[in-house]
């Protein structure tokens, strides 16, 4: 199978490569490595046909580019399409995707087009023999299957944040081709993105998470953790029980039925740390619990502890991160 | 294992409720459409008794893994039904593959909004909200359409005994899928590295200082 290439369908966001576009790219350079195969590039998007060169610094040989104004905002009809057009010209033997709202919802409608099947929301991807094998997350992180796949080519969506987005090493300049695109009929209108308000960047593509919980004691309390998520560069999240009594979007959510997150840091603040919050932050590089319970769970697995009341402690750290910081 | 309590996945709950509602607003009737083994009788039960009003239970040996498999099954038993709207959870959350709504959509050649956290019905038109990366984006479409269901997109009813016992009298039709062949394989399962073991830095602000410098110095993460 796999001296086809690897294709990767790279995510834009306004006129930028999302950063797990990035990682999936850089991550099939080095599958594309070991195979000594080439790696293919899906650029999709409006106005980022100048930008599609970018790719070639992560390792993408060849860059494949729709550049259209009916493509700014996902839609799957439009971007099944241009998939299946894009697989079809190259042949591919692997099939990366970031696991973004867009990819989780691209790659199995692309898969069951070309009768096989995705590893979701993988964290690692092996070559052994002649086979792929991707481990992926079950029972919302509690356990890991390595699955591989007896259909081609073998599809895998990346878990943004589980892989590294590098420079290539030798960077040359790939070859961009633009790809036709002929608007298919489809029954579904997509509509403008709107922005959550005050909110930068998706969780799941966060390197630092300030997450609070039912320690807060209401919704106006999060100012605090605000500030802190600001001065680190980071968001805010929350526990299920301060989403559940209305004090945070369900979007900010971090837990089973919330968001899957692997930040750098990850600073629980009036957390406790129930199994369904666990499972949801457990891959975090390094996790900081902040609370006055010094017998809360979640001490029992943060790297770094301080028992204390979080309206204490959190403007103490955000002073001290400010002079730290020189900001 | 042998005495796991088995339930309905949570997002399919919010999509079955989901459906409850439609009915309750627009009229028509909800079905449940239910592929795997015997045990699932119980969760069909619970469904009907959340205001479904009929079920069809494709019966297997094992809970299926395979979610092509899963779709194409699904596909085969809906391609010859009418229906205006087609609900799914957004994933299970046990294997969370997050691929068999849009698989059968696709298999049935019908639009599919996933991950939606709200759906209404204007003008007989679907007007569906679906969340992605900090924001949100509103998808129109006509029906016959399939959705995926996140977290917001209801909140559960809960079933009384009269509705649980009344579900018993609800029609449940049983029959075989179609078999089609498994194309994901596991090679093993592992369990999560287990954490090194954490130390708490110290109590109240006093201890700000010292943890500023183990996240510079030990962790090299500011």
């Amino acid at each position: 199978m796999i001296r086809s290439p690897v294709l990767v369908f790279s995510e834009t966001f306004g006129q930028d490569f999302r950063r797990a576009s990035l990682e999936a790219v850089t991550e099939g350079k080095r599958i594309a490595g070991l195979l000594s195969t080439s790696l293919v590039a899906v650029a999709i998007g409006y106005g980022i046909k100048e930008k599609a060169s970018h790719l070639g610094k992560y390792g993408a040989d060849k860059v494949l580019v729709v550049d259209n104004p009916d493509l700014k905002t996902y839609h799957p009809d439009y971007y099944r399409a241009i998939g299946l057009e894009a697989v079809r010209k190259t042949n591919p033997g692997i099939v990366l995707m970031p696991a973004t709202s867009s990819g989780k919802d691209l790659a199995p409608r692309l898969a069951i087009q070309l009768n096989t099947v995705v590893a979701t929301e993988s964290t690692k991807l092996d070559i052994e023999g002649d086979r792929v094998v991707a481990t992926r997350p079950v029972y919302a992180g509690k356990a890991f299957l390595r699955v591989t796949m007896n259909s081609i080519p073998f599809m895998a969506t990346l878990r943004p944040n589980a892989f590294n987005a590098k420079e290539a090493p030798s960077q040359k300049t790939p070859q961009v081709e633009e790809l036709q695109f002929n608007k298919p009929q489809s029954r579904m209108t997509i509509h403008e993105y709107h922005a959550h308000a005050g909110k930068k960047m998706d969780l799941t593509e966060a390197s630092v998470i300030v997450s609070g919980g039912r320690g807060m004691g209401g919704p106006e309390n999060y100012k605090i953790l605000e500030e802190l998520a600001e001065t680190l560069g980071g968001v805010v999240g929350a526990s299920r029980a301060s989403v559940d009594a209305g004090w945070r979007p369900h979007s900010d959510q971090v837990g089973q039925t919330g968001r899957t997150v692997s930040p750098t840091l990850y600073i629980a603040c009036g957390i406790s740390g129930a199994i369904q919050h666990r499972v949801g932050m457990i891959n975090s590089k390094v996790i900081v619990a902040i609370n006055k319970d010094p017998d809360a769970p979640i001490f029992g697995f943060a790297d770094y502890g301080v028992v204390g009341d979080v309206f204490q402690v959190v403007p103490a750290l955000m002073n001290e991160l400010k002079k730290y910081l020189g900001k | 294992m042998t005495d796991v309590e088995y339930v309905i996945n949570p997002y399919e709950e919010y999509a079955l409720e989901q459906g409850v509602q439609l009915k309750e607003k627009y009229g028509g009737e909800v079905t449940v459409l239910t592929l795997g083994p015997e045990k699932s009788t119980q969760m069909i039960q619970k469904a009907l008794a959340l205001g479904a009003d009929n079920a069809i239970h494709l019966k297997t040996a094992s809970f299926p893994e395979d979610p092509s498999a899963v779709a194409r099954a699904l596909a085969a038993e809906l391609k010859d039904r009418q229906f205006d709207v087609l609900l799914f959870g957004k994933k299970g959350v046990d294997d969370d593959n997050h691929q068999v709504g849009e698989m059968v959509s696709e298999l049935l050649g019908i639009p599919c909004a996933t991950q939606i956290v709200k759906l209404d019905i204007k003008d007989g038109n679907a007007v569906a909200v679906r969340e992605v990366e900090g924001g949100s984006i509103t998808i129109e479409t006509s029906l016959p359409a399939a959705f995926t269901g996140e977290k917001d997109l209801t909140v559960p009813r809960y079933a009384s005994l009269r509705e649980l016992v009344a579900a018993r009298k609800k029609p449940i039709t049983v029959k075989e899928p179609k078999s089609f062949p498994a194309l994901l394989e596991t090679v093993s399962m592992q369990y999560p590295p287990p954490r090194p073991q954490g130390r708490i830095i110290g109590k109240g602000p006093g201890a700000v200082p010292e943890l500023i410098r183990v996240l510079h110095e030990e962790a090299k993460v500011i």
